[in-house]
């Protein structure tokens, strides 16, 4: 048998597999100082990208908070080092993710944005025992699967929703009830459904008649639809939940339309607590109400953020409130357990009564993987500032509801 | 497989499955962690290999396939308590069903070329939509299987290498049935289809049930890779499943492999996933920017290797022989 | 809902003419070039992208930065396909659409890295008035965008049928053998038309601007709806591509209205489905195939 080798052939195929094999070593770190690692996955491309950058943003103020006030004490100044992994907005690659965290060596991480991203990571990550420390994980399936890893720190959808919902009551019974019926318009996803679903069978509770649920995509090109027939509805006030961009087009469309409300109220709102909102749409923005994750202003560690992402030139998103507070609470199980070894980080967050984090939340308590003591905040939009109406003990600003007449 | 073409190809076969092989051994869990998604992927792959390879027909919705299979498995098994492995073969046969629902239409009204693989895409978004509208898929919220690894409920995530080695029967399973249909009278009529539909028909060959034939397979091996997807990862909804992502690593992979061919699907999706893992590595503080230099070597694959790595190994060391055939 | 109607479908036109524009350049792209071009959400990214510097830098108005923004993609555009598509692709129809999915890639990546993920907005008062039509609400903004359409449509119809280069590129669209022999310069008319079929999406992404947003995702709302205005419309017709723009818009408000808008994107594919079914040379197109 003869066989011929054409010299170029075997020159691109040499090549090639040079590349290949020089490419494919997946980097594996190696500690050189004192440090303890923990892991950050979030999306840091694809359609999540924004949220995730946010969030890795709020883990490396934190990281760099902890380390100037000298490290984890209990283990030596241990400095914090962040293992930040992009999980791409794709859950496959979210799981694959926690490899590379576990052989960076990480002792627990944070994540994941959204949740399908977080139950993929979450449940590869059972397999090594790491825990998972959620920054923003609101579908409920997340701490019902019974996995021991699991910490969900920030308030899940039910409790949210309950919340708004109790929040919104007592609004409407100070101003004399005005408002009897509602339009909720919702991203047609995870998080928007659910939620939409949790209000439709709780608002009548509070004697709002739903007259309009609206989902759409995300995205979405034209509110236009959405707008006339929340005007046709004649809703007294609109429950949005969605993202950024929709809610922006959404209540542009509203006052192009002319769509007469007494309020917009908005559960986990993409815009409604994002500065970016208020200051690129302020006419529109005004009165707007939110219930979301949010820090709690007053405490110094918050103020210090605040002064940092402006320093930054990022704007203060509730991602980044709660990515910050994630990495304290992981910090705080370190220095209560003086270990890196995952297993005792389990063992320490399960027992975590840490109270110390920006959120407005009090101590810790993770029942089934579910903070207990967490809670979201609502917010109101006066001026170009987003302020805090409820719960009273940390609002800055007395709430309008119904908001006054648009001119 | 059975017959390669060149010095090339056998080596080009032997590494791919030593690599497979030393996973096993590898001291990093992540070797084997990363291979699991390719190997996923690779099935559809070779799903999209039967009819875009084989048949010549350019698929740009193999999510339809594919998400079909995952969405029969998991209604069945969310919503009506059905065992695991009955709703998994049924989602092959949903897959099967679906692909040759796609084909019977398309090819009815004679699509071919850019306007078939338009059409696929079509198909694919539909089924997005639908599937995020209405309840029995979940709507929104997508389906989620209750977490309880074992045999009975085909959940094995708790056991790395048993899912590995799984997979990898799998895939080698496939490939066994896409060798068995290019050496099989069926295969010769489809690729008769691919090289000239006109003469087929001359000669006799019913090209209309080729064709929709070979979507069915295809639509088959889709639907396991859904399957599959969904047992691993036990989360699904609309997007995950019936995205465009999902239709463009499908075709991905066979195209830089070398469409046609046995190996080139596994090949090709190994090669670029190793690939995007060491450009995440090279460029890990720079995220995007390692998407980038994907995207420049696969320019540069699909300028200098036109018949894929498959085809570039067949031209080294030539075995001179009256009549070969690709692997 | 039915007093709803009309006002969805005079908004609805508004919003089609906003996928015309951006089909326009696509259709001259395939029917010419006969490829797909999935690099044209990003190209309409990039154009996104440059209006807003240009007036988050200079001020600039968009409307106005379209004297600067137009031709400069338009020698973007040429130099992408002289310089990366057609050397990149040597010739094959398949190796093409890859190489422009790659394009797609580098570019919505590299945006990515550069500009990061934050939105970006451009504060035209103006351009969020509304327009009073029959009834209608319609905003300003998009009524100019209509406009627009159909003024490019007309523009462009006239180039390719009255000048000399028009014909140059329709003659290589029927027949590329028969061009080169009578001494046409088909890499060049190529390179021409994919650089028109740019500068016509970077039209449409300065008369977007005012009332969207950009991100580097942006490109991926408009492309699907792009490509099933093309197919609709008859790939390579220029009136088809208006036409199927439009009447996509008004699909989409309706099957918006009564399905929902989740399910109401349904209309859009379902129509493209058909569509190529049953007339894949499509409204106004001649060809098969």
């Amino acid at each position: 048998m003869t066989y011929t080798i054409n010299r170029r052939s075997l020159l691109k195929a040499s090549g090639a597999l040079v590349l290949t094999s020089t490419l494919a070593t997946p980097s594996i770190l190696r500690a050189q100082t004192p440090t303890v690692k923990i892991g950050v996955l979030e999306p840091l491309t694809g359609n999540l990208a924004y949220n995730g950058n946010q969030c890795a943003a709020g883990a490396k103020f934190a990281a760099e908070a902890i380390n100037a006030a000298g490290g984890i004490k209990s283990m030596g100044g241990a400095q914090v080092e962040l293992v930040v992994v992009d999980a791409e907005s794709r859950p496959e690659v979210a799981a694959a993710a926690v490899d590379t965290l576990v052989e960076a060596g990480v002792c627990a991480f944070t994540g994941a944005s959204a949740s399908a991203l977080g139950l993929a990571s979450s449940q590869a990550a059972a397999k090594y025992d790491l825990a998972q420390v959620f920054s923003v994980g609101t579908a409920e399936a997340i701490v019902e699967r019974g996995l021991p890893n699991v910490f969900r720190f920030t308030p899940g959808v039910k409790k949210i929703t309950a919340v708004a919902l109790e929040n919104l009551g007592l609004l409407n019974s100070a101003a004399g009830n005005p408002v009897k019926t509602a339009a909720i318009v919702h991203e047609d996803g995870p998080f928007g459904s659910q939620l939409a679903g949790i209000v439709e069978a709780e608002l009548p509770k509070l004697g709002i008649t739903i007259v309009e649920k609206i989902a759409h995509p995300t995205p979405h090109r034209d509110f236009n639809n959405i707008a006339l027939r929340v005007k046709a509805s004649k809703a007294d006030i609109l429950m949005p939940t969605n993202y950024l961009n929709e809610y922006t087009l959404m209540t542009r469309a509203l006052q192009q339309q002319r769509v007469d409300l007494k309020a917009i109220y908005s559960i986990l709102g993409g815009a409604a607590s994002n500065i970016k909102f208020v200051r690129e749409n302020n006419d529109i923005a005004q009165y707007v109400i939110d219930c979301n994750h949010w820090y709690d202003p007053n405490k110094e560690a918050s103020k210090a953020l605040t002064a940092s992402v402006a320093a930054a030139g990022l704007d203060m998103t509730y991602d980044v409130m709660v990515a910050y507070a994630a990495i304290q609470v992981v910090a705080d199980a370190l220095e209560r357990g003086a270990s890196a070894d995952r297993k005792a980080m389990i063992e320490a967050l399960a027992a975590s009564d840490f109270d110390g984090s920006i959120m407005p939340y009090g101590p810790t308590k993770f029942v089934n993987g579910d903070n207990v003591n967490s809670r979201p905040v609502n917010l109101q939009v006066r001026g170009d500032k987003i302020e805090v109406i409820f719960p009273k003990e940390y609002a800055t600003i007395e709430a309008v509801f119904p908001r006054p007449n648009q001119g | 497989m059975i017959k390669p073409q060149s010095l090339g190809q056998v080596a080009l076969i032997g590494l791919t499955t030593a690599y497979l092989l030393a996973v096993y051994f590898l001291p990093s869990q992540v070797w084997m962690g990363f291979t699991i998604n390719a190997l996923a992927m690779a099935i559809v792959a070779l799903s999209w290999n039967v009819t875009g390879g084989f048949g010549g027909l350019s698929s740009f919705g193999h999510a339809a396939m594919y998400g079909t299979g995952a969405y029969a498995s998991a209604v069945l098994q969310v919503q009506f308590g059905v065992n695991a492995w009955v709703s998994f073969g049924a989602g092959i046969l949903a897959g099967a069903a679906m692909g040759a629902f796609i084909g019977a239409l398309s090819f009815r009204y004679g699509l071919k070329g850019s306007y078939f693989a338009l059409v696929t895409l079509a198909f694919a978004e539909v089924l997005r939509i639908c599937a995020s509208a209405f309840e029995i898929t979940g709507a929104g919220r997508g389906l989620q299987l209750t977490l309880e690894p074992g045999l009975a409920t085909l959940q094995f995530n708790n056991d790395r290498t048993l899912t590995y080695t799984l997979l990898l029967i799998t895939v080698a399973i496939v490939m066994g049935l896409t060798t068995w249909m290019k050496y099989s009278r069926f295969g010769a009529h489809l690729v008769a289809v691919r090289e000239n539909e006109d003469a087929a028909r001359a000669l006799g060959i019913d090209t209309y049930r080729v064709k929709v034939t070979a979507m069915a397979i295809s639509g088959a091996f889709g639907g396991l890779a859904g399957a599959i997807y969904l047992q691993l990862w036990l989360f699904i909804d609309s997007t995950v499943v019936y995205g465009v992502s999902i239709s463009v690593i499908a075709l991905i992979g066979p195209i830089i492999g070398g469409a046609g061919t046995v190996w080139g699907p596994l090949v090709g999706t190994l090669g670029l996933h190793l690939l995007g893992e060491g450009a995440k590595t090279l460029l890990h503080d720079a995220p995007g920017l390692n998407f980038v230099l994907y995207a420049v070597v696969l320019i540069a694959a699909l300028r200098f290797l036109p018949q894929g790595l498959m085809g570039l190994a067949g031209r080294i060391g030539t075995f001179r022989r009256k009549g070969g055939d690709d692997a | 809902m039915s007093s709803l109607i009309l006002p969805a479908m005079l908004n609805g036109l508004t919003m089609g003419a906003v996928y015309a524009l951006i089909a326009l350049g696509l259709t001259l792209i395939y029917g010419v070039l006969h490829i797909i071009n999935f690099a044209h959400g990003s190209l309409l990214m990039l154009g996104l992208y440059a209006a807003y510097f240009l007036y988050h830098f200079f001020g600039l108005d968009p409307y106005l930065a379209i004297i600067v923004v137009v031709p400069a993609f338009f020698v973007l555009g040429y130099v992408l396909q002289r310089g990366i598509i057609a050397p990149m692709s040597a010739g094959s129809e398949q190796n093409v659409l890859l190489v422009t999915l790659a394009l797609a890639l580098a570019i919505d990546n590299l945006a990515l890295y550069f500009w990061t993920s934050n939105t970006r907005t451009v504060d035209i008062a103006y351009a969020y008035d509304t327009v009073e039509v029959l009834g209608a609400y319609l905003t300003l903004g998009r009524v100019i965008a209509f406009g627009a359409a159909l003024a490019v449509a007309a523009l462009m119809w006239l180039f390719m049928t009255r000048t000399r280069t028009g014909a140059a590129i329709r003659a290589v669209a029927i027949e590329k053998r028969g061009a080169e022999i009578v001494g046409i310069d088909v890499g060049h008319t190529y390179a021409i038309c994919f650089g028109i079929g740019t500068a016509c999406v970077a039209l449409a992404a300065c008369l977007l601007l005012p009332t969207f947003y950009v991100t580097p995702q942006v490109g991926y709302t408009f492309v699907l709806v792009a490509f099933t205005t093309v197919v609709m419309g008859g790939m390579g017709s220029l009136p088809g591509a208006l036409a199927a723009g439009l009447l996509l818009g008004v699909i989409e408000a309706v099957g918006g209205l009564f399905l929902g808008e989740s399910l109401g994107q349904i209309g859009i594919f379902l129509a493209f489905i058909l569509t190529l079914l049953f007339k894949p040379s499509g409204l106004l197109g001649r060809r098969a195939v």
